[in-house]
């Protein structure tokens, strides 16, 4: 059961992508990222798309926050084709991309400052409410270089947060980070998703991090970049990235996987 | 307190030997003159108001050109850096034009301005000018571009993501890059005033070389340890507080 079919069943999906392909032009030539990729991801859904590097998950990922544009096919969000960035769409990436030249309330100020009609005082009691969710109420005058790898991407999710966007784009937020500190934001991220019931499409190489935070786990597969199969992940929640359900799940997901890196390589 | 009192001690030493190396009476007083004799210079030329005007027309003529170099250079060094026709041609220019030493300006700036203050003008331009174009086209290059990714995605657009991110991000280039305007613009300031002769306004490169002309060493010495100082003020005045804000927010330095 999750939170996000409870509050809302809309008929159309938060977003659909539909036969999207893109194509890039590098200096070693054409590289064909997706090919004919489709997926739905419904509103308040949390969908984590896995897959070795190479595989276009993060192109995709750019393209629902409006950075790219496919070069077939269709991205749309409530129905609306994607045609730039939105704050309904925000994104965090896997350096924490806060800007060091602001303090932390800085940085969840600046995504709030670009969004019309809130006075100076909401903006910043805003701020405030979003540094304490992520539990960095009294670093909100910090320096961004004072704060550890797991601070700063708690700043970085309160910014993209702040605006209070319908959708959150993660590109491999934690990869970075160790492994310890990576488990409290496992917790952290999964009591915050209940509660703002906010859509995150999560992109990752680790299967465990995918099963442990998705409602669903999409595989990708590289050369092109297709969907290969995709595993819905029944367990309650909150998820422990060490329970044995995680790592059984996990253990079925990487064995897919391995099948088509050695099988399906040709196809 | 232990910091300024080994400066403190550090400078009396050096005049002590200063002293004694004019009592000891090696060279002659016409090439070394006294601690005393330049004290002295300086307190009489404090009084009747000599020093104060020649440092303010020295200062409005740097201050002039350096704002005018900053105000031309950071937004010129911005258009280098992203469109690519302009990092071929200006960008080039810059970088050639920014390693000519700037009292190779003055000739050329007597000629076209004649002994005026157009010429001293000129001068500071141009030594402010490629540094700072330079410097601003490094510090935006090397911009992580996560973070125009980042603002684009929070609805910061154009000339918004210019002004808030790109600038604030390529701080720490620029801040160098207006130090170094601001040692080249000094520098051919005061070659300038040492070769110009005009009569709008005595600064004190005209000073120091009237007391050569004077042989006066006194007067050459105390208008030295002059320059010398302002030069001190405006690192601590111009860009202390930059530096310490830089160091302060993106943890550089110590």
């Amino acid at each position: 059961m999750t939170p996000g079919s409870e509050i809302s069943a809309p008929p159309s999906a938060r977003l659909a992508i539909e036969q999207v392909s893109k194509n890039f032009v590098t200096s070693r030539g054409r590289v064909h990222a997706l090919d004919k990729v489709s997926l739905q991801v419904a509103e308040g859904e949390f969908v984590c798309l896995v897959g070795p590097s190479g595989c276009g998950k993060s192109t995709l990922l750019n393209m629902i926050a409006g950075l790219e544009q496919p070069t077939e096919g269709t991205v749309a969000a409530a129905g609306e084709p994607i045609r730039g960035p939105s704050r309904e769409r925000m994104m965090m990436f896997q350096e924490s991309a806060l800007f060091p030249w602001l303090d932390a309330l800085g940085n969840v100020m600046f995504s709030l400052k670009r969004k019309p009609g809130l006075t100076d005082q909401e903006r910043r009691e805003t701020a405030d409410y979003y540094l304490k969710l992520v539990g960095l109420e009294k670093f909100r005058r910090a320096n961004i270089h004072e704060l550890s790898g797991g601070m700063k991407q708690r700043v970085a999710l309160a910014r993209a947060l702040a605006p209070n966007p319908r959708v959150l784009l993660m590109d491999e937020p934690f990869a970075a980070l160790d492994a310890m500190t990576r488990e409290q934001l496992y917790g952290d991220l999964q009591r915050i998703w209940a509660q703002r019931h906010v859509t995150i499409v999560f992109v990752t190489h680790n299967v465990r991090e995918a099963v442990c935070l998705g409602d669903r786990v999409v595989l990708f597969s590289p050369h092109p970049g297709r969907i290969r199969e995709e595993f819905r992940v029944d367990l309650a929640r909150p998820r422990d990235i060490n329970s044995v359900e995680v790592a059984g799940y996990a253990t079925r997901i990487t064995r897919t996987l391995k099948d088509y890196m050695e099988h399906g390589a040709g196809i | 307190m232990k910091r300024l009192l080994s400066a403190f001690l550090f400078f009396a030493l050096l005049v002590a030997a200063w002293h004694w190396a004019f009592a000891a009476g090696i060279w002659s007083p016409v090439l070394v003159p006294s601690p005393e004799s330049v004290a002295r210079y300086l307190w009489e030329v404090l009084r009747d108001g000599t020093l104060w005007d020649c440092s303010v027309v020295t200062m409005k003529r740097l201050l002039a050109g350096y704002v005018i170099g900053l105000l031309a250079g950071v937004p010129l060094g911005f258009l280098t850096a992203r469109v690519q026709a302009l990092r071929d041609t200006l960008g080039v220019l810059a970088l050639g034009l920014q390693g000519l030493p700037s009292v190779c300006w003055v000739p050329l700036a007597l000629l076209w301005f004649g002994q005026t203050e157009g010429a001293m003008l000129f001068v500071v331009v141009m030594g402010t000018l490629w540094s700072v174009i330079l410097a601003t086209e490094t510090g935006v290059r090397n911009v992580n571009p996560l973070y125009v990714r980042a603002a684009n995605t929070m609805g910061s657009r154009g000339l918004h993501t210019w002004v808030f991110v790109m600038l604030p991000a390529s701080l720490p280039f620029i801040v160098s890059g207006m130090k170094q305007g601001w040692a080249f613009a000094w520098r051919s300031l005061m070659a300038a005033e040492i070769y110009v002769t005009i009569l709008t306004g005595f600064g004190l490169g005209h000073l120091l070389h009237y007391g050569r002309e004077l042989n006066a060493m006194e007067q050459v010495v105390a208008i030295m340890l002059m320059i010398v100082l302002i030069g001190l003020l405006a690192d601590k005045v111009l860009f202390s507080p930059w530096e310490k804000f830089l160091h302060r927010r993106w943890g550089t330095g110590k």
